[in-house]
């Protein structure tokens, strides 16, 4: 099954980090990265730029509304996410608990709706 | 005019279905995780059983029948709900998987037991806590709908509504229907354990034992604690809990005097408990210390026998009991075992220090409505001489509580406190 692992962090923690704390930090997701990548699991990940960057759109009565900002107006932002193919939810959670956001986030593990 | 041959059939498939339901059902769905589906089929099988096996007589195997049958039910509702390309590759794995399976089981007349998998998927973290008890007492012992809703307190429909949730999350998800690694064991059996006692607890507060379906209860709970025991030989805290509801299943009866009044504990008559079950209970307990392993439930447990044990013998091992009651704090921060360890310390050092003991957590938010806090309370203050403290206790402790004959034991207690103040 695929399961999309979705990350929501604290986004102004990052900027808090000293450069070497970011580089430490960089270096675990790209571990994490090629560890998924090693056990066959890796579909597709992606790092996102800050919630300030997003704008959201919306169609009602044929009006077309654009806004600045994320959906969600949270503390915790969706910071990036990873596609995973795992045997079941036990193995995806496995998965989402060695994932570096687990540990200063939250990891939301969403079952994929296969298209057939 | 009788129908024997009819009463024999209904009585193999209840028989069946009582030994075998959960089996059946966790062999149907373990491919394609979806139990309501594999429920269903087997709801069919068992009316087409009731149908046939008077007229024809009972089959040999009456289990492989029934997995025949609900088999075939099962794929012709996949075929029924989908089409195209997603129902093919579902059959494909059904019809394979199930074929083989089916076939082996036939041959063996045995169908391999995939019970423990299911509890555990039943039990599984992304299942929300209050669901798992009755749903396991759904999907493994094939108890309705109805049942478990008048068991646990509320709404037919909002039960229903609640199971084919998790039945769905299960097969949506993905939750795996397989025993954990080694390393998660540990911690995924407790959230078995602790269903199974959820739902022991449930059938445990009918104190009249009159209500039939949650005394039910009971035996459905000690029946999955035998079965994970069974299947999980050398885990101790599956053998604590078992010995823990066997000790107080053991007191049902005693529970009650003749005119249904509640008795309390300490007023029980010892020779109005079940022997056999306190010695079944001792049994699984040494069992389970042998293994090494100290947990919670083997802890109620000890304090269960050790309760017992005084009782009989009389002889005083409340310091014993205070002992247990500490290290089951530790071990829990629950606040149940906080007022039952002040009432032990009343026991060893008076009501003075208990009352201390109670104090410090009294600030506990979750004991406003608790009904035993109260009662407790009420029960400590009593002995200390603050009678008008112990009245509102009482008063709000009767408040508090849904079963009528504890209801009234607590209004004795409160009218048999002095009336008289002095002014």
């Amino acid at each position: 099954m695929q399961y999309l692992l979705l990350l929501h962090v604290n986004e102004s923690g990052w900027n808090q980090l000293t450069p070497e704390q970011q580089q430490q930090g960089a270096a675990a997701y790209l571990a994490y990265g090629e560890a998924l990548k090693k056990a066959g699991v890796f579909l597709g990940s992606n790092r996102l730029k800050p919630s300030a960057n997003a704008t959201t759109v919306r169609v009602a009565n044929g009006k077309t509304q654009v806004l600045d900002g994320p959906y969600a107006d949270t503390k915790e932002q969706i910071g990036g996410y990873f596609l995973i193919d795992a045997a079941d939810l036990d193995a995806a959670l496995s998965w989402a608990a060695r994932c570096p956001a687990a540990s200063h986030g939250v990891v939301e593990v969403r079952p994929v709706w296969q298209m057939q | 005019m009788s129908f024997p041959e009819g009463d024999d059939a209904r009585r193999t498939a209840d028989a069946v279905a009582r030994r075998s339901y959960g089996k059946l059902v966790a062999f149907l769905a373990a491919r394609t995780r979806d139990v309501a589906a594999a429920e269903e089929a087997l709801a069919e099988a068992f009316a087409s059983a009731l149908d046939d096996w008077p007229a024809h007589g009972c089959p040999k195997n009456p289990e492989g029948w029934l997995l025949t049958v609900a088999r075939r039910k099962l794929i012709d509702s996949v075929r029924r709900r989908q089409t195209g390309e997603a129902a093919s590759t579902q059959l494909q794995i059904l019809a394979e998987g199930l074929e083989d399976a089916a076939a082996q089981a036939e041959r063996d007349m045995q169908i391999p037991d995939k019970r423990l998998a299911l509890l555990f998927a039943c039990a599984h973290p992304a299942i929300e806590a209050g669901i798992r008890a009755p749903l396991m007492l759904q999907v493994v012992l094939g108890l309705d709908g109805e049942t478990i809703a008048s068991a646990f307190l509320v709404s037919p429909a909002a039960m229903r509504k609640r199971l084919s949730r998790a039945k769905e999350k299960i097969q949506q998800a993905g939750i795996p229907f397989s025993i954990p690694e080694r390393e998660e064991l540990p911690h995924r059996l407790d959230t078995v354990l602790d269903a199974i006692y959820a739902a022991f607890a449930e059938g445990w507060t009918d104190a009249s034992g009159t209500d039939t379906i949650r005394r039910n209860l009971t035996d459905e709970a000690l029946f999955l604690a035998r079965l994970v025991v069974e299947l999980l030989p050398q885990e101790a805290e599956a053998l604590g809990l078992l010995a823990m509801m066997l000790h107080a299943e053991a007191r049902r009866s005693a529970r009650r005097n003749a005119d249904g009044d509640y008795v309390p504990f300490a007023d029980q008559d010892p020779t109005l408990w079940n022997a056999a079950m306190i010695d079944e209970a001792e049994s699984v307990l040494y069992r389970a210390s042998a293994l090494g392993t100290i947990g919670r439930y083997q802890l109620e447990a000890a304090l269960q026998s050790a309760h017992v044990h005084r009782r009989r013998t009389g002889h005083n091992n409340w310091a014993e009991v205070v002992q247990f009651y500490d290290a089951l704090a530790a071990l829990t921060d629950s606040p149940v075992v906080a007022i039952n360890r002040a009432l032990a310390i009343a026991e060893l050092h008076g009501p003075q220090a208990a009352a201390a003991a109670m104090n410090e957590i009294a600030a506990d938010d979750r004991l406003t409505e608790y009904q035993p806090y109260w009662a407790a309370r009420a029960e400590l203050l009593s002995k200390t001489g603050a009678h008008d403290e112990a009245r509102q206790a009482y008063e709000i402790a009767i408040g508090l509580e849904r079963e009528p004959t504890v209801r009234a034991f607590l209004q004795k207690r409160l009218a048999a406190l002095p009336t008289w103040t002095r002014c």
